[in-house]
Parts: C-alpha cells; sequence; structure tokens
C-alpha cells in the first residue's frame, strides 16, 4: 500500500509470509524444519523456551506384553466409567418409569432411600474411573521424562526502559510541575470516591429510635402462652419443671427476643431461692420466668437440669443458676438472664407485671445506657 | 515424506490447515507453545492447592444448579411437600425450597450434598496447602504477594462457607445466624450501628438471607475468582518452587512438562476430586435440613456445631472467659468481642504477616526458589506446630459438650482443659518440635557420615561384632562418608539405594523378561556413582563400633 493507494485497505496482504521479525523464524527456514522429524522439532521448540529434556524413560515397547496389559487396564478403566455413567442415567431417568418411584416419603419402597445413594454412587465411580484410567494412562503408557526448565530473573533492560518510558510520560504531562492541578486531581478523586460509594448509606439504620433492643412485646398484662397458643394456670407444671413460653401478641412464639422460660421451684428450692436485688417479688409463688435469650451470644438457653437448678446454653455452655436469680455461675456468659415479673389475672392464668426491666440479650456497647 | 506444496512444511492434512487457519488469525502457535511446554516439579504436596481449585470448580458449577430451585425469601409459608414430619408447619419459603430442591427435585438432594461436601474439601485443601507453603518456605521472597492472596483466599472461603450453611435457614443454621448477630453487636462504639446496617434492623428482621444470598453467590465469589486467578498468574510467572536435588538449582525448574504428562495427571486428578464429592454426596448425609426443623428463635439442638472450620472460632467463644470490660460512661465492651473478632482478627493478622515478620526477625532477604525441609529449620516448624496445637485446641474446644457427652467427661472440666491447654500445650508443642527437628538433622548427618544401617551383622576375628553400613557416596581412611547434606532427603533404607531389585511385573505369569529388569537395574545404578561397583558395603562406619576392619578396628578416638 502506497499514499496514493485509491482503495486502501482493499488490496489484501500477499498469500506469502511476510519479512520475518528476527528470533527463530530468521535462524530456521521452513526448509531446515520440513527436514526434521516431529521429537527434533519438539526439542527445538522446547529450547526455545528455556526447556532441556534431560531423560526420557521409554513407554513400553509397542505389542510388547507390558503395553498390552497397560493398554487393557486403562481400556478396563474407560470403559467401567462409561458403565458407570450409564448406570446413572438408568437410575436417575428409569425412576418412576421402568424402576420404583424416586420420592421419598415416610414408609415408602426401599428403593426411594436408595435413589440419592446409588446416583452418588454411580456418578463417583464413572468420574473416579476416569481418574485412574488417566493416571494409569500416564504412569504405564507415557515416556517419563524429565525436562529441566530455566527460571528467568527479572532484566535490568526491561526495568530501565520500561521505567524510563513511564517516566517521560509523566514529564511530559508536567504534573510534577502543575501543583494545583495535581492537588485537584486528588481532592476530586477522593469525592468522586465517595460519591461512588455513598450510595451504600442507605443501609445504615439508626438503631437507637424506640429502643428496640432494650424492649420486647411483654407488657402489663400480657398473657404467658405456651408455643400452641394456650394459656397457663399455677398448678399446670410439675414442681422441677420448665416450660417455655411467648407474650400473648401475634406472632409472638416467632419474636426472636421474647421466649421466656417459665420454671416451677421445687419446694427445697424456693425455700434456698436467692432473686438478684430489688426482684424478690417478680416471682409468683414458686415459679419464677426468665428470659430464654442468652447474655452471651444470643442462643436460647435450652437445657435444663432439674437436680442442680441449671440452665445450660448449647453453644457456648454458659451455666446459670436459676435458684440465684439465673446468674451466671459458668462459661462465658457475664450477666444474669433477665427475669420477668410475673403474676395471675381475674382468670387465674399467668401474666407479665411489665416488660423486662433490662434489655434481654447479648451484651453491646452501650447496652448500660438506654 | 513427499509432498506436492510449494511452501516447504505447509501443512497437508485437515487437521493441520485448519491449525494454520486459526493461527492465522489469532496468532496463538508461540504462547501455545510456551504453555505446553512449561515445566511442573512433581511432587506430592504440589497438589493440594490444585484440589482447592477443583473444588472450587464444582462448587461453581453444583452452587449454579441449587440456584434454580433455591428462593431466597424469609417470607412465612406453611409446608405442603412430600416431607410428612414437616406438613402443615410454619417456615420460611428459604427452608421450604432447600426442602423442595431435597426431596421435589429429581437428583437435588445429589447435587446439594455434593455441593456440601465440596464446600468442606474446598476449605480443607486451602488449609492444608497453606500448611505444606508454611512448613516448606515456599511463602519466602518472591511469593509473598501470593501468600497474602492466599490468605485472603481462605478467610473469603470461610465467608462462603458461613453465608452459604446460614442460606436454608434451618434451626442450626440459624442458631448460627443468631450467634453472628451478636458478634456484631459486640462490636464497641459501632456495634448496634453495624447490626442495624447488616440486618436492617433489629434481629432477625426479614432482609438477612436475600442479603447473605447475594454475598453467596455474587459478591464473595466474584472476588474469590479474581483472586484465584491472580494467584495462578502470579504463580505461573514466578514458576514452582522445588526440593533441592539432584540437579535441581534456584535458577531452574526440574520436572515434567505440561503436556502431555502433567495435564494428563492434573485432569485425573480433577476426576479423582470431583467423583470423591460424588460419591460422598450420594453415600454419606450431610446436613440434613429436615432433620434440623425450620428455624425458630426459640429452639435449640444440643450438640449445635458449626461446619468444622468455623469450629476453631466457636471453642474459642467457649473458652473465653466471662470478661466485660465496663468503661467509664456506662459503655460496655462485651466478653464475646475477644474471642471472635479481636481473637480471629490476630490469628490471621499474624498468618498473613508471617513471611514479613520472619523476615524481620532472620534477615533474610533473598530469592529463594528451592524449598527447605521443615526439619532444617527448625524454629519456624516449632512456631507452626505451635500455632497448630492452638488451633486444634480450640477446634477440639468447638466440639467439647459432644466429646464430654461421648465420654462421660464433665462438660466443665472440658472447658477448663482447653482454657488450660490452649495456654500450655502449645509451648511444649513447640520444644518438642524443636527437638524432633535436631534429632532428625542428626540423623541426617549420621547417615551421610557412616552410611545406611544395613542390618547385617558381622563376626571380626577378635571376636567383636559390628552391624554393617553402606556408606552414599566416596568415603575417607576411617570410613566416613565425604557427601555434605544438600537439604534433600537422604536415603536411609538399603531399597531406597536400589538395595532390592524391583520385582517383575505381571499378576499371574511375569509379562516381562527377568534378564532385561536386572539389565536394566545395572543401567539405572550406573548412574549413581561410577565407582560405586568396585565398593564393598563392609564399612561399620561407626568409629565405635571399630571402623573397617581393613584398618584394624576402632583406631579413632570419638569425636564429637
Amino acid at each position: 500500500m502506497t499514499t496514493t493507494d485509491k482503495n486502501p485497505g482493499s488490496a489484501g496482504g500477499s498469500a506469502a509470509t511476510g519479512p520475518s521479525h528476527g528470533g527463530p523464524d530468521d535462524e530456521h527456514t521452513p526448509a531446515q524444519l520440513a527436514a526434521m522429524d516431529r521429537t527434533e522439532l519438539d526439542r527445538l521448540g522446547a529450547r526455545y523456551d528455556g526447556v532441556e529434556v534431560l531423560h526420557v524413560e521409554p513407554a513400553p515397547a509397542p505389542g510388547s506384553a507390558l503395553e498390552k496389559q497397560a493398554t487393557r487396564q486403562v481400556t478396563m478403566w474407560f470403559a467401567l466409567a462409561g458403565v458407570f455413567a450409564v448406570a446413572f442415567l438408568v437410575v436417575y431417568a428409569g425412576s418412576g418409569w421402568f424402576l420404583p418411584d424416586w420420592e421419598w416419603e415416610v414408609g415408602a419402597a426401599p428403593w426411594s432411600a436408595l435413589f440419592t445413594p446409588l446416583l452418588g454412587l454411580a456418578m463417583g465411580l464413572s468420574l473416579l474411573c476416569i481418574g485412574i484410567g488417566l493416571v494409569q494412562y500416564v504412569k504405564k503408557l507415557l515416556p517419563h521424562e524429565t525436562a529441566v526448565q530455566d527460571k528467568h530473573d527479572g532484566s535490568h533492560f526491561d526495568r530501565v526502559t520500561t521505567g524510563a518510558t513511564l517516566m517521560s510520560g509523566l514529564d511530559k504531562s508536567g504534573l510534577p510541575r502543575r501543583k494545583l492541578l495535581l492537588g485537584t486531581i486528588g481532592g476530586m478523586g477522593v469525592a468522586f470516591g465517595a460519591m461512588l460509594i455513598a450510595p451504600l448509606g442507605g443501609l445504615i439504620k439508626n438503631p437507637n429510635t424506640g429502643n428496640p433492643l432494650g424492649t420486647t412485646s411483654w407488657a402489663e398484662g400480657v398473657r404467658l402462652l405456651r408455643d400452641d397458643g394456650t394459656p397457663i394456670r399455677p398448678g399446670d407444671q410439675q414442681p422441677g419443671s420448665l416450660e417455655t413460653v411467648f407474650p400473648a401478641v401475634a406472632g409472638g412464639n416467632f419474636q426472636s427476643d421474647a421466649a421466656t422460660m417459665l420454671i416451677r421451684l421445687r419446694p427445697e428450692q424456693q425455700l434456698s431461692d436467692e432473686p438478684r436485688e430489688g426482684q424478690a417479688d417478680f416471682s409468683y409463688g414458686d415459679y419464677v420466668a426468665y428470659s430464654k435469650i442468652c447474655t452471651h451470644a444470643g442462643c436460647p438457653v435450652g437445657l435444663y437440669e432439674q437436680e442442680t437448678g441449671r440452665i445450660l446454653c448449647p453453644c457456648h455452655q454458659s451455666q446459670f443458676q436459676v435458684t440465684q436469680g439465673a446468674r451466671p455461675v459458668f462459661g462465658p456468659a457475664t450477666r444474669a438472664l433477665p427475669q420477668l415479673p410475673i403474676t395471675v389475672d381475674d382468670e387465674g392464668y399467668f401474666v407479665a407485671r411489665s416488660d423486662y426491666i433490662e434489655a434481654v440479650g447479648p451484651t453491646y456497647w452501650n447496652r448500660e445506657r438506654i | 515424506m513427499a509432498t506436492t506444496t510449494a511452501a516447504p512444511g505447509a501443512p497437508t492434512t485437515k487437521i493441520g490447515q485448519a491449525a494454520l487457519e486459526v493461527d492465522d488469525r489469532l496468532i496463538v502457535a508461540g504462547p501455545l507453545r510456551r504453555t505446553l511446554n512449561k515445566v511442573f516439579p512433581d511432587h506430592w504436596s504440589f497438589l493440594l492447592g490444585e484440589i482447592a481449585l477443583y473444588s472450587f470448580m464444582i462448587l461453581l458449577v453444583s452452587g449454579t444448579y441449587l440456584t434454580f430451585f433455591y428462593d431466597a425469601s424469609m417470607e412465612e409459608v406453611v409446608y405442603e411437600g412430600v416431607y410428612a414430619p414437616l406438613r402443615g408447619v410454619e417456615m420460611s419459603a428459604a427452608y421450604e425450597s432447600t426442602l423442595g430442591l431435597s426431596f421435589d427435585v429429581r437428583g437435588g438432594l445429589l447435587i446439594r450434598q455434593i455441593h456440601h461436601w465440596a464446600a468442606l474439601l474446598f476449605v480443607a485443601s486451602i488449609v492444608i496447602h497453606l500448611i505444606r507453603i508454611f512448613f516448606t518456605g515456599a511463602f519466602r521472597r518472591p511469593r509473598e504477594t501470593n501468600w497474602l492472596i492466599g490468605v485472603v483466599l481462605l478467610v473469603l472461603a470461610l465467608l462462603m462457607g458461613v453465608t452459604g450453611y446460614s442460606l436454608p435457614d434451618d434451626l442450626l443454621s440459624g442458631t448460627g445466624l443468631r450467634i453472628i448477630s451478636a458478634i456484631i453487636l459486640s462490636l464497641p462504639v459501632i456495634g448496634t450501628w453495624a447490626h442495624w446496617a447488616v440486618f436492617n434492623g433489629d434481629y432477625v428482621g426479614t432482609e438477612i438471607i436475600g442479603r447473605f444470598y447475594i454475598a453467596h453467590v455474587l459478591i464473595i465469589p466474584a472476588i474469590l475468582l479474581a483472586l484465584i486467578a491472580a494467584h495462578l498468574l502470579i504463580l505461573v510467572k514466578q514458576k514452582h518452587t522445588q526440593f533441592p536435588g539432584a540437579g535441581r538449582t534456584e535458577h531452574n525448574v526440574v520436572g515434567n512438562r505440561l503436556f502431555p504428562t502433567f495435564a494428563g495427571k492434573a485432569t485425573a486428578l480433577l476426576f479423582i476430586v470431583f467423583g470423591l464429592c460424588a460419591a460422598l454426596g450420594g453415600l454419606v448425609q450431610i446436613n440434613p435440613i429436615w432433620l434440623w426443623g425450620p428455624y425458630n428463635p426459640a429452639q435449640v439442638s444440643a450438640g449445635s456445631q458449626p461446619d468444622w472450620y468455623i469450629g476453631f472460632l466457636d471453642g474459642s467463644t467457649r473458652l473465653f472467659p466471662a470478661w466485660d470490660i465496663n468503661l467509664p460512661g456506662d459503655y460496655t465492651i462485651p466478653a464475646l468481642f475477644w474471642p471472635t473478632v479481636v481473637g480471629a482478627g490476630l490469628m490471621f493478622a499474624v498468618l498473613a504477616f508471617y513471611p514479613f515478620i520472619e523476615r524481620k526477625l532472620t534477615g533474610d532477604t533473598a530469592s529463594h526458589h528451592l524449598l527447605q525441609r521443615p526439619r532444617d529449620v527448625p524454629v519456624r516448624t516449632a512456631v507452626g506446630a505451635m500455632a497448630l496445637t492452638f488451633y486444634v485446641i480450640l477446634w477440639i474446644s468447638g466440639g467439647n459438650d459432644l466429646i464430654a457427652d461421648k465420654f462421660d467427661i464433665s462438660l466443665n472440666a472440658m472447658t477448663w482443659f482447653g482454657r488450660i491447654g490452649c495456654l500450655v500445650l502449645p509451648p511444649f508443642a513447640y520444644w518438642m518440635t524443636y527437638r524432633l527437628c535436631l534429632g532428625l538433622q542428626r540423623h541426617d548427618r549420621e547417615v551421610l557420615e557412616h552410611g545406611i544401617e544395613t542390618g547385617v551383622i558381622r563376626r571380626l576375628p577378635s571376636g567383636e561384632f559390628i552391624e554393617v553400613h553402606q556408606p552414599l557416596g566416596p568415603v575417607d581412611e576411617h570410613g566416613h562418608g565425604q557427601l555434605a547434606y544438600g537439604g534433600a532427603s537422604v536415603p536411609k533404607k538399603m531399597n531406597q539405594v536400589g538395595g532390592a531389585r524391583r520385582a517383575i511385573k505381571g499378576f499371574f505369569k511375569p509379562i516381562e523378561e527377568p534378564a532385561e529388569v536386572q539389565r536394566q537395574a545395572e543401567l539405572d545404578a550406573r548412574g549413581l556413582e561410577a565407582e560405586q561397583a568396585d565398593r564393598q558395603s563392609i564399612s561399620s562406619g561407626r568409629p565405635s563400633e571399630g571402623g573397617r576392619p581393613s584398618e584394624g578396628g576402632r583406631p579413632q578416638a570419638p569425636r564429637d
């Protein structure tokens, strides 16, 4: 193409190879390369990549007993892989067609319980057989080659020239001299970055509006309900037993902070009961009610040991002594379980006298302040 | 080969012509040849990272399948599916859809369980890979960047695990979510604000499953993919490390070329890892969420354990004493903050900066491409053993309630064992590992100096018995080996130096010529040492045991 070309770009390149740009094409003419066999070409190329093949342990000779045996083994593994893949397809597609239904139901045919294990077994064996076959192929049928490749350390030439290109670009931009421009770009960058992340502000909500952490649905006169929604009377529970109760409000049994344990103390426990200061009248007769939400990490404190009167949290094993105001006696919890003040309403059912007087659940930074 | 084409070397076959067409357009022959010729060192421990990579691939594929059926919604629905025990129970749509893909989708349970097993394997292989890198010193200059990326990958893998197993919204993961909520609340100053930002309000709200879902399927995987790509590119650029050995230097890599040997082995490993996950996914039940039931903040099961990789955090939380810090102005730093946020933060920070700490302490700023045997760096190995001991005690404590239950031990005793053990046992592990390393070092030197114990007892004319030693190389006039220790494994059994001929192949009848095998063995032996054939294995080596009989026995004063 010249500058006088009438239709630039339409002539196309010639079919012949263009001028070479140095490197291997200069040193090895096509004719020379055509005279070499594959192994020589392979080694030649490898040498250009800094790889020298040191030692080749040849594969078993074609037709030898060793080769035949290895080929048989590899073939067997791949054939098995195919067989297991077909087995997978048969189980997968055949269930509910010519095989029993796969859907599991209580008391259903054993096939539905075998469906997933059979699928996993067939798929797993199929994949494992492919893997084992490949390993055998590489180990028994390929020549074992030991090659060594040079590691190239960084080139001083590259560093100096690249550095010069970068620095000359910076010089041309004149930024180091134009301080005001540079400063403005910096300031702009900060503002721009802040603008980009600013929409994340939509995630931020004020946790201190309405004191959601410090209050629950319990209030004066709210009945204590079982999980199934039935109210509880004194005398419904055996001494020493525990029942989880919820506030009688809509969705009360799914609220994350309202779950409460209503415990009936045994007579001797009641005698030795030492409630927390100022909470002596929170109990009703031999009944006490404590928050079920652990003061450590918020798990429900699920395990009540009747004999010792200890409540155990199964998450981190904090233990609370029911007869001592549910104060922690072992483990990582630091605070007693909050006590719910209870009484009995006109109809003889348990009700709360007020909300918890402190925040339930795990401790946080400003818990004492709200 | 006779060709009729004008240009010599022009392809004559169909496939060759097609390849030429491709290369004309994309010019890939050069880079492709360089890739195929890349040499990979051959050692089993270099496959651990690959297992992590393949697990990740399985996770991507199986996870994508699960998204077709999963509904990340916390809307309350009533279950009406095929699993009878839960019919009529109120639950979140997330839990219902997970039940659905387990029971109503053909093969869905298999894929869900493969996904879970692959996730466990993913983290496990990352941890083992990290341990290998640590103990062999593969993190040293110039590979600090890849170490840092690796630690970030580990943390992201843990986050993937936590966000992933929370998605079914079952009772077990809901309990975990409650603890995550408490951990966020425990942050000093910003705790409640951070909680409101993450959960969009008080616990539990209606947003968290949807947010975890998008983090689990988009945000974290995208970062993981980018970092894995960077990890591999840097690896290719820097080339592998290798253990010291014959012909291996700081400036080369000895091993197999990518094609076909290494590619074959790597593909085989991919299939084996996938096969293992598939077999586990089908045969070994994992996370049967239908047994846990839907999440309810008032319920919990005894023996609630997270997946194994979170166990150490659960353990540290169980062991940490009840130490709230009350600040003036009625502010509190909850006890929960220390073992979770600070504890995990410190552990990962120390891990991430270990290469820089070691470089500062040893003053070793050189580039290293040859690995170290753990015994040759006793301090690092002992520090690693100490850290692992600490980790394992935390991990055991994460299940201390189960141990207490199964072995009928007091739960409180288990907690105290963990509290004391995590302080006392690591230094003990340090001391023991340090001594072990020195012992192994000495044994290497002894074998190099005196030779391999052959197990052959000889009686000297004087009546004295000696054990015959096989020297590994040339010996001086006292029968002492002249080989210096080069950082490579020292053979310590006769079979490792060709003491026994290899077995003739063939199961029912020999399929190779015994004579040929013998000839081959002799050829191989010639590579070891030219004068080996002349040397007789008669030296006892040990001066205290008489040295060479030809030298009249016991001539030397005991050395060292």
